[in-house]
């Protein structure tokens, strides 16, 4: 028993049923929370239990990548907008429709899948383990060979998309203000010598020589 | 650890974030986030599957799924700001105006 406790197997077990039991009151404190600060934060102990759990599963890259990508980028996003926007929090109301209607459409939801998983898939499904590597195994390496060589297509339409992405964000929070003092970089191009400066011919002025006493 | 439980946990998430989405009618920001999480558990489902068949696929898939996520995510954002500056407020049931 004390070995069993001790072993390698069993701390697996263990782990993931802590970050699956954080995920999952994580996720559930998400979209209960009246406050969104509140929810984005909980959101972003969600993406790292995930992360923990995608890296029981030897999935390391994906794992590197979701707390990069969503910690790192997605999430402090969310975060901004939220301190940006000028939110009012309304008091609570009671069960509305929509959460009854909410509670129900989920219920069905989880009957449903219960259903399918517990009747036939435990049934298909065989009870080992999942694939365990050998040591000295990269997953980043096996990501990236598939990645550039039969996904290269793929790739490259996935960093277009985020290109529309980035240039679609831009234009729609994009706004022109009339106080805003800018300088149009296409006059500022086409500008010629002639333009900037003048020479005006005029007669030298007769004036009052100020300053000294050499007259 | 077995498949049967990354399926589990994935289908506990999803009911999870389907039901955040019909109950946060007030705030269209949590809305986003209800989608994020539900995309999350979509891709635990891949990466479960990836490791039990021994298929490397899966895990490429998902590493799309987060690349289309993040856009969308920034354009939904976008739109919320823009929204946000016309009404001055994120309940969804303000935003009424293409009921046809």
């Amino acid at each position: 028993m004390i070995e069993y406790l001790l072993s390698a197997e069993f701390y697996q077990i263990l782990l993931f049923y802590v970050y699956s039991a954080v995920l999952i009151a994580s996720a559930l404190a998400v979209v209960t929370m009246r406050n969104s600060i509140y929810s984005a934060l909980f959101l972003i102990l969600c993406f790292f239990s995930a992360a923990a759990l995608w890296m029981l599963l030897e999935a390391e890259f994906l794992a590197l990548t979701l707390v990069l990508v969503y910690v790192g980028a997605v999430m402090v996003l969310f975060l901004f907008v939220i301190m940006m926007l000028d939110i009012k929090i309304k008091p609570k109301s009671g069960l509305s429709n929509y959460t009854k209607v909410g509670l129900l459409v989920a219920l069905l939801m989880a009957i449903e899948m219960i259903m399918l998983l517990g009747k036939k898939l435990i049934n298909v499904v065989p009870q080992d383990d999942l694939v365990k590597h050998v040591k000295g195994h990269s997953n980043v390496k096996e990501v990236a060979e598939n990645l550039y060589t039969q996904y290269i297509l793929p790739f490259e339409l996935a960093s277009v998309i985020l290109l529309v992405a980035i240039v679609a964000a831009i234009l729609l929070t994009l706004r022109r203000r009339d106080d805003y003092k800018h300088v149009n970089p296409e006059n500022q191009v086409h500008v010629k010598a002639k333009d900037r400066m003048r020479i005006v011919k005029m007669k030298s002025e007769k004036g009052n020589y100020i300053g000294g006493d050499e007259s | 650890m077995s498949l049967i439980h990354y399926l589990v946990l994935a289908g506990v998430l999803f009911v999870i974030s389907i039901a955040g989405i019909f109950i946060n009618r007030r705030n269209v920001l949590i809305l986003l986030m209800s989608i994020e999480l539900m995309l999350l558990s979509v891709n635990i489902n891949f990466i479960a599957f990836s490791s039990y068949l021994n298929d490397i696929q899966g895990q490429v898939f998902v590493f799309f799924i987060l690349t289309v996520a993040a856009a969308e995510a920034a354009i939904g954002l976008a739109i919320l700001v823009v929204i946000f500056r016309q009404r001055r407020s994120l309940e969804v049931d303000n935003f009424n105006e293409l009921k046809g």
